[in-house]
């Protein structure tokens, strides 16, 4: 679905963010992205729906180059989730989960019933939410609304830029079985940026290291947690441990 | 409460100088969205060019209004005297708030937000209409606030360029030395302004994202308003332009208001010519150059100022050679001199009667013995003439304690009778002489060369219009000096409509009906 072939960027100023990428990604996969603040994850969620394009290699959705795909066509067709902030503060819940839809010359009726389909899905009550403004909401109902919008017109690949992040520990938690069961029956290819190692482990499938701009691994969580790569130790000691244990 | 009275003795006049003040307003106002929205954006998009484009606008408002309508008139297609010029300027005046408004609007967008946009998929285009300009909205409609709230009190200004509104009757206030006139002009402006501040706050506050509103419906509605106004503006600009007729224009003093309805008036009698009124221009020079520019036809000139002030020649004191000169100049420069209406209408050295009295003043030459104490006043135009205040101290030797003041002409009647200066020069038929209590000095030294009242007219509008000749040769020396002075003074001092006063004239003169 989503292939990185010996991917390297760099900053217009030369400085060095990707090192020789290179992974793949299959249908219905979610694959975590862990590293600390400036390894480089967030640039590949952008090098993926081409906010940016690669120094050099390739990046292939759904085989075909990103300098292929006209720009526009490949953000629409990838969902993108971000922090909290994302939302249009002048825009209702419902509007805002209608944006893409609307892009996309939608008729108002198949909106609106989207709209109501994906407040179920992400289990907000329409009548109560549909037209409140995202700033009436609790952080978690706004990351609820982030991920129906990026839903909203079924776009098989979803990006994820560190979800959940600024959601207190609970919250946060509960937000992680909501996504297992939104992606239980959505089926999506994910690709989900975090430094939290708890979370990759709770949602992922695959997990992925960044280290210094190259990947330092790749492997479903049950390898990565007997892992011996020195990057992916450093990782793992981060976890508190209680004493006695 | 001589306010009220007044305003309810001429309702139909004063609504429509405020309806004319509300849609000066209003237009210049939308077009400088239209304008300065885009502007704004460019700016912002592109930085480079913003910088040098704020920096104009800048430029533009640090301009002194009066200055800027005068600058306009000269312009081909968008100068001019009356509503063009005044829109034209006024626009200029809101586009800097605007514009800053929209760039300042813009730039305090979450980047986030705008992030999410681009990777939701939106087009530069799409992500403006949708996110950057309504998050934006507030900011710039806090900019149209700031300019309509300017504009309504600029606008008053724009009626010395003959664009009417409110200002209208602060300017022959003025001239007439009346305070209620005055307050008929600027209580209004005021109120006008204060309505606009306010309803635009509101509608600023509905627009702060997060409200609860029915957005669509609001936006066509403001949609549909804006493009309206324009319609409307650019109707308003051909329709002044389309009339046809003859223009007929006057300064801005009582007895070149009554001169311009009694020539208007005249070729209205002579049938079949529509006449423009645009009354009230502001000055001489405003005069000239409007003939020049072709939007003005006719206005009443006095022969010495024709000569000194618009031709820059050397004062001559002969009325006949006077004439001869200013003649041939007009002919030359395409425009026709009319017989003249008959009265001298010289620049009257004056003090106050009192004083005069006291000292035992009666000739100019008199005063140089005294004015060593003594404050001058002196209009602009005064000040600055070849026949004004250089010319007559050096010939009279007067020194005054200090420079002369600068004001406005009407204005040093008023100064002179308050005893806030001691000598003025006015015009020998103000009516406010003798009602002020003034006495006029004798130019003993025969310095101010004549100053005879005559039409002047556009040689073309002339060919057009051949009924005319008829009319001016009926005009020709039909008004001495102690008529003019009667009218002057019935204006002036006894308040009666400048209208009817021309009206009783014109049917003396060419009978009634």
């Amino acid at each position: 679905m989503i292939d990185f072939r010996k991917v390297e960027y760099h900053y217009p100023n030369g400085q060095r963010v990707l090192d020789d990428v290179s992974f793949s990604i299959k249908e219905g996969e979610v694959l975590a992205l862990l590293g600390r603040s400036g390894a480089g994850k967030s640039t590949i969620l952008k090098l993926i729906n081409r906010l940016i394009e690669p120094s050099s290699g390739e990046v292939l959705v759904e085989g075909r180059s990103t300098r292929k795909w006209d720009a526009i066509a490949l953000r629409r067709h990838v969902g993108y989730v971000l922090q909290d902030v994302g939302l249009f503060p002048h825009m209702t819940i419902a509007e805002n989960i209608a944006v893409v839809p609307r892009l996309e010359h939608w008729s108002e009726q198949r909106t609106r019933e989207r709209v109501s389909e994906l407040m179920v899905l992400v289990g907000l009550d329409q009548g109560e939410y549909g037209k409140r403004f995202p700033r009436a909401l609790s952080g978690g109902q706004r990351q609820r609304v982030g991920v129906a919008r990026a839903l909203a017109v079924d776009p098989p690949v979803l990006l994820m830029d560190e979800p959940f992040g600024a959601l207190d520990p609970m919250t946060r938690v509960e937000m992680h079985h909501e996504f297992k069961r939104i992606q239980e029956r959505v089926k999506k290819t994910v690709v989900c940026v975090t430094h939290d190692l708890g979370e990759a482990f709770a949602l992922a499938s695959q997990i992925g290291v960044i280290a210094r701009g190259k990947l330092a691994a790749l492997a479903p969580p049950s390898e990565i947690a007997v892992s011996t790569n020195p990057d992916v130790r450093a990782f793992l000691e981060t976890v508190p441990r209680l004493s006695g244990t | 409460m001589k306010l009220l009275e007044f305003l309810i003795a001429n309702k139909t006049e004063f609504l429509a100088a405020l309806l004319r003040h509300i849609l000066l307003v209003l237009t210049s106002t939308s077009i400088a969205v239209a304008i300065g929205v885009p502007l704004g954006v460019l700016s912002f998009r592109r930085p480079r060019l913003g910088a040098p484009l704020i920096a104009m606008a800048n430029i533009v408002q640090a301009i002194p209004s009066l200055a800027l309508f005068g600058f306009l008139i000269p312009l081909p297609f968008i100068g001019g005297i009356g509503a063009r010029g005044a829109l034209i300027a006024l626009t200029l005046y809101s586009l800097l708030p605007i514009i800053r408004t929209t760039v300042s609007g813009l730039a305090s967008i979450d980047p986030s937000v705008r992030e999410a946009g681009v990777a939701m998929g939106m087009r530069p285009r799409e992500l403006l209409r949708q996110v950057e300009l309504p998050l934006a909205l507030p900011s710039i409609l806090g900019g149209i606030r700031v300019a309509a709230v300017t504009g309504v009190g600029t606008a008053t200004i724009a009626a010395a360029i003959g664009a009417g509104g409110l200002g209208e009757y602060i300017f022959r206030g003025v001239a007439m030395v009346s305070n209620v006139v005055i307050l008929a002009g600027a209580v209004p402006a005021a109120l006008l302004a204060l309505i606009a501040d306010f309803g635009l706050g509101l509608l600023e506050k509905r627009f702060s994202p997060g409200r609860e509103r029915s957005r669509s419906a609001t936006a066509y509605v403001g949609l549909g308003l804006a493009a309206a106004m324009l319609l409307l503006a650019v109707g308003w600009i051909y329709f002044e332009r389309s009339l046809g007729g003859i223009r007929v224009g006057s300064k801005n003093f009582t007895e070149q208001v009554i001169l311009g309805e009694i020539l208007a008036q005249s070729i209205e009698r002579a049938g079949g010519i529509n006449v423009e009124r645009r009354l009230n221009l502001g000055g001489t020079l405003v005069c000239e150059r409007a003939m020049l520019s072709g939007d003005l036809d006719a206005y009443v000139e006095y022969t010495g100022t024709a000569l000194t002030a618009v031709f820059k020649q050397e004062i001559v004191r002969d009325p006949e050679e006077v004439n001869k000169r200013v003649a041939a100049s007009y002919r030359a420069t395409g425009r026709a001199l009319q017989a003249p209406l008959g009265f001298n209408n010289t620049f009257a050295i004056l003090v106050r009667k009192r004083e005069a009295e006291r000292l035992g003043l009666h000739r100019i030459s008199d005063v140089s013995a005294v004015v060593s104490t003594w404050t001058a006043a002196f209009g602009p135009e005064f000040l600055d003439r070849e026949d004004g205040f250089r010319g007559l101290a050096n010939v009279y030797h007067l020194q005054f304690r200090q420079p002369p003041r600068a004001m406005d002409l009407s204005l040093t009647y008023r100064a002179l009778a308050d005893g806030q200066v001691d000598l003025i020069a006015g015009d020998a038929t103000n009516g406010l002489i003798e009602k002020l209590d003034l006495l006029m000095l004798e130019d003993d030294r025969h310095y101010f060369p004549p100053y005879f009242a005559a039409p002047v007219i556009r040689e073309e509008t002339l060919r057009k219009y051949p009924q005319l000749a008829a009319v001016f040769e009926r005009l020709g020396g039909s008004i001495n000096d102690a008529e003019m002075r009667k009218m002057n003074y019935e204006a002036d001092v006894e308040g009666k409509d400048v209208v009817a006063i021309a009206r009783s004239f014109v049917e003396r003169r060419f009978g009634g009906r």
